[in-house]
């Protein structure tokens, strides 16, 4: 899962489109997520970093997780 | 050091109806205005005594009244000459479309007595022309949706044989209404035609995301500048309230290829709608700048100022950057003036 090249993010979880003009805000987990994604994490680098910071169940991340990149895709946050 | 005195322009411009569905000569005038090149007065050039860019003296220095575009395009120099020999004129921008035809009829003459204009030729304004949209996207290889030019109500009945609802009825100058049902399609047709004359324009309706391109082309097939904007915030009229510059390589290359096509000379919008699979359908094409031209000025492309530069004979270097998610946002100001001003451009038709 890569996040399109030109997507925009800041700190505060403020994500900006440049090619279609949309704008999103996310809450703090999501920020996190985005951020990594732009340093070109992997999705395991990432997922491990949540787990091993929050107390959070595997298999809900998993689902969560699932969910988050289907609504950053139905955005066209995403390279195909 | 002394500082090099600045060469001292006078430019007028028309459409100063800064109204909530706003002409662009405001917005044009700070484009102008923002330019450090000249020393620059602004001449209005107003149709009716209530257009608010008629009092803001401190973008507009003197406005003076014009005939209606009906009165024809000899009225019209006469009254912009009798103009010139006060102001000593050096370009002219008319904005709207329904004036232009006059006015690039005339801009040969106009020329001749010294004054500047950047226009489209007759030829250009007539092929993107709303009527012949279609066959000029054919022509070109540009994506525009099927329509029909209708000239009787009851010809709808024949159209929604052939486009599935809604469909989009388009006045022959302004104004576009979406109808669902044939009574809604006829109820527009009679209110376009009322307003605007005939013939009326139904169009295929085309669904997805609402794109305008301001662009600037210098007559020989290069482009001068050109900036994508997507509108945030759209009124019951369906003008942008406000929009933000996107980055958008194909809509730059849309552009582009409209201007080497055409060979444009002069501003113009492109309206595109974008669907879903990416497909960039041009709704309209006018042939003017757009009221929130000012935009590509605050992005970094001054097209307002490269036109006047172009329309005094000075070579312009296209623009190559701007920046991307640069946001306008318009809004209303009650501007305050006293009846003796109202009655001076109503009675004399100067202020």
């Amino acid at each position: 899962m890569k996040l399109k090249k030109n997507i925009a993010t800041s700190e505060s979880g403020f994500v900006f489109n440049p090619s279609s003009g949309d704008s999103f805000s996310l809450n703090t987990i999501g920020a996190e997520i985005l951020l990594q994604m732009k340093e070109s994490k992997s999705s395991e680098e990432i997922k491990k970093d949540i787990l091993n910071r929050y107390d959070v169940d595997k298999s809900l991340l998993e689902k969560d997780w699932d969910d988050f990149m289907s609504q950053l895709r139905d955005n066209n946050l995403l390279e195909f | 050091m002394n500082e090099v005195a600045k060469r001292k322009i006078c430019v007028a411009v028309t459409g100063l109806n800064a109204i909530d569905s706003p002409g662009p000569g405001i917005a044009v005038i700070r484009g102008i205005l923002d330019c450090t090149a000249w020393d620059v007065k602004i001449i209005g050039l107003s149709y009716e005594s209530l257009e608010p860019g008629i009092y803001m003296h401190d973008i507009v220095t003197k406005t003076y009244q014009i005939p209606y575009p009906s009165a024809g395009s000899e009225a019209l120099y006469n009254r912009l000459i009798q103009i010139h020999e006060q102001e000593q004129i050096d370009v002219i921008i008319p904005n709207f479309d329904a004036e232009l035809q006059n006015f690039i009829k005339i801009s040969k003459d106009l020329k001749k007595e010294g004054i500047g204009t950047f226009l489209p030729s007759l030829a250009q304004l007539e092929a993107r022309d709303k009527v012949n949209l279609y066959n000029f996207g054919k022509q070109h290889n540009l994506l525009v949706p099927a329509d029909r030019i209708i000239y009787k109500a009851e010809d709808l009945k024949s159209v929604i044989e052939q486009f599935d609802f809604p469909i989009v009825v388009k006045g022959k100058y302004y104004e576009a209404v979406v109808a669902y049902t044939l009574e809604q399609a006829q109820k527009a047709f009679h209110k376009l035609q009322a307003k605007w004359g005939l013939p009326i324009i139904v169009q295929q309706f085309i669904n997805g995301t609402e794109i305008n391109i301001a662009a600037l082309g210098d007559g020989k097939g290069n482009t001068i500048s050109a900036v994508p904007m997507r509108k945030l915030y759209i009124t019951d009229k369906g003008k942008a309230w406000a929009g933000i510059t996107l980055e958008d390589q194909s809509l730059i290359d849309l552009a582009q290829h409209f201007i080497s096509a055409t060979k444009w000379s002069g501003g113009f919008e492109l309206e595109i709608m974008r669907t879903t699979d990416n497909k960039p359908y041009i709704m309209e094409i006018n042939p003017r700048f757009p009221a929130w031209i000012y935009l590509t000025t605050g992005a970094g492309q001054n097209q307002p100022a490269a036109l006047v530069k172009m329309a005094l004979g000075e070579e312009v270097k296209p623009y190559t950057t701007y920046e991307v998610g640069k946001i306008f946002i318009r809004y209303s100001w009650d501007l305050i003036t006293n009846i003796e001003e109202f009655q001076k451009i109503s009675a004399f038709g100067e202020l």
